[in-house]
């Protein structure tokens, strides 16, 4: 089986180029591929993994331009493989994902301090259990247009943290965490659902980011194209949506 | 002597924290938190970045008598059964400590978020798991360990700890006074620019994980679990205890031994074999339930899991990891499909050896997890405890290690740690590589898996000895074939090799001293529990580059 890696050095100089290498594998995921050549026929091949199993978050890349887990993925002849897109290259498919990180901390993605909280029944903890699932793995900074002109947007795996803690019963009170997430956060997102489905665990940022919406909404924040556009003043003011950014965030009328 | 003490750079000793802890996985978040809590500077370094770590993997729970069945469940029991399966060598107060501070551990993850799987009565939910007379483990699906890690990390955030990404340890740094010898930090490569760089502390936490890797592809471990902090403990002088401990686990999947959890059998899984006869009680202890299985595939039996009864909507919902493993590695459906299976190494009991305060035996090194051994596993760890170990133990090591800090004034360093290692980081590139260290890796796991694993005996452990011995020989001839400095993940496993490599030889002389059955522990030459030899630890330390072993008794 043949299969094209994308490499990306910097030492001497930068330098990138694809080349192509032959595996005598067949019916194993892409780890196991990129093992196989790491271990039997180039060793400066770099890429990170840990646990082989979809938790550690360590393998996602791009395959044919898709981001996959590595440890998840089912190796097929011609595949293409990339690094994450988004994040500096620090070489060949291991990205620098600690902006994406810092995002979590930015967003105030945490529990509240409470004692004695309130007990979630069953179907509570079903209800945000998937937002739990998620691993960091960073396939949905990768993919989202947004995160790729501004990289201030605070993004979709933070996103969906904070609602994983602001859906939670226990949680007494989430002013401080839908504050923080006004600006550069839930109203920059575009729904464009690029998101969705690269997530391994099967995550709908989109999705949270809609429920955060609606709570802020409930908790008297507002869009604030929304604002500019119809409580912000006159023209001189900021020409809300119409700056030339799309915002199909901002309601419909 | 006087010369060389005047080439000390001051300006690191301006940088010494209060608390340095070395891993981000469980056991080093919650030392944080609480080192951080009780007023320490703190800083967490890691290989990768947090969250990358072995505790994500875990996947049956965490266990702590709060008797939600109804079920007679309490701290008593939750302590005898931890002693059983301890075989004896599990100290008293440490079990206690764990069974009595579990109901505060559970409450305090509630309490920072830790989204648990609930009952019907809006209690967290529980679950059996082998060894435990009562239903007794809290999880969260089968995402108990990434859960409770990720709600940690989340805390850890709020709480403003420095994180330090992409630092893989080499060595630490002690520092000898006329009286005693006491840490003062450790060495890293940096693996963004691959320069040794030094970080001084008052106390240091290691965290770093266990050794499982050792059994290379026979491991449900992550690839990083090879035993680096221990490793540097003992060449750092700290002592070792038990390291002949390893536990298997029933049931690891046949090609990747990829883990499916124990609460696939809790929940009422059968073992079968090829004629689909059950053979054993699937609900045995861990390393009884191994050599079972390894007997009837020495029968020739391929072995099975078999879960198909518990229906597509429990699988679902319980056990929804183990399903897509399956599918993933095996190709098959658990919902329709028996599960091929293999015993595998997957938990190390041995580890840095800690006093009650979770102290190593240097002055000022803790250690907690995986790598240390508090003594509360013993000859057997039970499901369902490791991650209680990290919460309760974690807490003690930060704490001891905050109030340690706080009494001590920043001292002066030498670098010869930190120049010994940059001259290592550029020597080890210049290393023949007349033999290739992958191939060794591959064969060491293999031979252990095949004559230090499940079942063990005298010529079996010997020859493995002799094996390991020569390869120690060989290490200067590998070596990293990559050369550049950044990134270099290539040489990070060649010295991971190195420092597995150095336990394996300790895993084998203790394994061969220790004439007797004990726990994971099991000799077919020896088949019994010899308790007026051998009912103790041992210990192991080296001296001069000499390993050293011996047997000590606990105090009572």
């Amino acid at each position: 089986m043949k299969i094209s890696i994308k490499r990306h050095t910097i030492e001497p100089e930068v330098h990138e180029e694809v080349i192509e290498y032959s595996v005598e594998l067949e019916d194993v995921t892409l780890l196991q591929a990129l093992t196989e050549i790491k271990t039997k026929h180039d060793a400066t091949l770099s890429f990170e993994s840990d646990c082989r199993s979809s938790v550690c978050g360590s393998c996602a890349m791009r395959v044919n331009g898709k981001e996959v887990l590595a440890c998840a993925h089912k190796v097929q002849e011609g595949d293409v493989i990339e690094p994450l897109k988004n994040m500096p290259i620090i070489r060949d498919l291991v990205v620098d994902n600690s902006q994406a990180m810092a995002f979590n901390k930015s967003s105030h993605a945490w529990a509240s301090d409470v004692t004695n909280p309130q007990q979630p029944t069953h179907d509570n903890a079903l209800f945000n259990a998937l937002q739990s699932d998620c691993i960091l793995c960073g396939s949905c900074y990768s993919a989202c247009p947004v995160y790729s002109v501004n990289p201030e947007f605070k993004g979709p795996f933070a996103l969906t943290r904070v609602w994983r803690y602001v859906s939670d019963v226990r949680e007494e009170d989430a002013q401080d965490k839908i504050e923080v997430i006004q600006n550069n956060g839930i109203w920059d997102c575009t729904l464009c659902n690029e998101c969705v489905p690269v997530c391994p665990q099967g995550i709908a940022p989109k999705q949270d980011i809609t429920m955060l919406r609606n709570k802020s909404g409930m908790m008297g924040f507002m869009d604030p194209a929304f604002s500019n556009n119809f409580g912000g003043g006159g023209f001189d003011n900021n020409f809300g949506s119409f700056d030339g950014s799309p915002d199909f965030g901002a309601p419909q009328f | 002597m006087i010369k060389l003490y005047q080439n000390t750079d001051k300006s690191e000793t301006l940088k010494m924290i209060d608390v340095l802890i070395i891993g981000a996985g469980g056991a080093g978040l919650v030392s944080a938190i609480h080192a951080k809590q009780a007023g320490a500077s703190v800083q967490v370094i890691c290989q990768k970045t947090p969250t990358r770590s072995q505790t994500s993997m875990a996947q049956g729970g965490i266990n702590a008598a709060l008797n939600h069945h109804n079920d007679d469940d309490s701290v008593e029991a939750h302590i005898s059964d931890t002693l059983k399966s301890s075989h004896g060598i599990g100290s008293l107060e440490a079990i206690e400590k764990l069974c009595t501070e579990g109901i505060d551990a559970i409450k305090w993850l509630d309490e920072i978020g830790v989204p648990f799987s609930r009952d019907e009565n809006a209690k967290i939910a529980q679950r059996r798991l082998g060894g435990a007379s009562g239903i007794r483990a809290c999880y969260a699906q089968d995402y108990s360990g990434l859960k409770i890690l990720h709600t940690l990390y989340d805390y850890a955030n709020k709480l403003g700890i420095e994180f330090i990404d992409e630092h893989f340890l080499l060595n630490f740094i002690t520092h000898q006074d006329e009286n005693s010898k006491q840490i003062a930090g450790a060495t890293f490569i940096n693996l963004k620019n691959g320069d040794a760089e030094a970080y001084y502390a008052k106390t240091v936490i290691v965290a770093t994980g266990g050794y499982s890797r050792v059994y290379h592809k026979h491991s449900t471990n992550a690839t990083g679990s090879t035993g680096d902090g221990i490793a540097a403990a003992i060449r750092a002088g700290a002592h070792l205890s038990d390291m002949e401990f390893v536990q298997f686990h029933p049931t690891g999947l046949k090609n990747s031994s990829i883990l499916i959890s124990e609460s696939a059998r809790g929940a009422g899984g059968y073992l079968v074999n090829s004629k689909g006869e059950r053979f054993t009680n699937e609900l045995l202890p861990r390393d009884e339930l191994s050599r079972a299985i390894l007997t009837e595939i020495e029968k020739g039996e391929d072995i099975y899991l078999d879960i198909r009864h518990l229906g597509e909507a429990f699988i679902n919902e319980e056990l929804p990891q183990e399903r897509k493993l399956a599918k993933l590695y095996e190709n098959i459906d658990p919902v329709t499909d028996l599960i091929p299976i293999k015993p595998v190494a997957h938990y190390t009991m041995g580890g840095i050896r800690v006093d009650k305060h979770s102290q190593t035996s240097i002055k000022n090194l803790f250690a907690v997890g995986e790598c240390a051994n508090r003594s509360v596993h013993g000859g057997n760890r039970l499901g369902g405890n490791s991650l209680l170990e990290l919460i309760v133990f974690g807490k003690e090591a930060g704490i001891n290690a905050a109030n340690t800090a706080k009494n001590l004034k920043k001292f002066a360093v030498n670098n010869h740690q930190l120049t010994s290692d940059s001259n290592f980081v550029t020597g080890v590139k210049y290393f023949t590589n007349q033999i290739d260290f992958y191939e060794k890796r591959e064969f060491m796991g293999n031979i252990f898996y095949n004559n230090a694993g499940i079942v063990k005996d005298d010529m079996g452990l010997k020859a493995v000895l002799g094996a390991v011995r020569q390869m120690q020989k060989e290490l200067p001839f590998m070596g990293p074939r990559d050369k550049s400095k950044i990134y270099n993940t290539n040489l990070v496993e060649f010295i991971e090799f190195g420092n597995m490599v150095e336990l394996a030889e300790i895993i084998l002389v203790c394994a061969i001293s220790r004439v007797e059955s004990r726990g994971s522990h099991y000799r077919s030459d020896a088949p019994r529990e010899v308790d007026h030899a051998f009912k103790a630890h041992t210990i192991t330390w080296k001296e001069d580059g000499v390993l050293c072993a011996d047997f000590v008794g606990d105090k009572a």
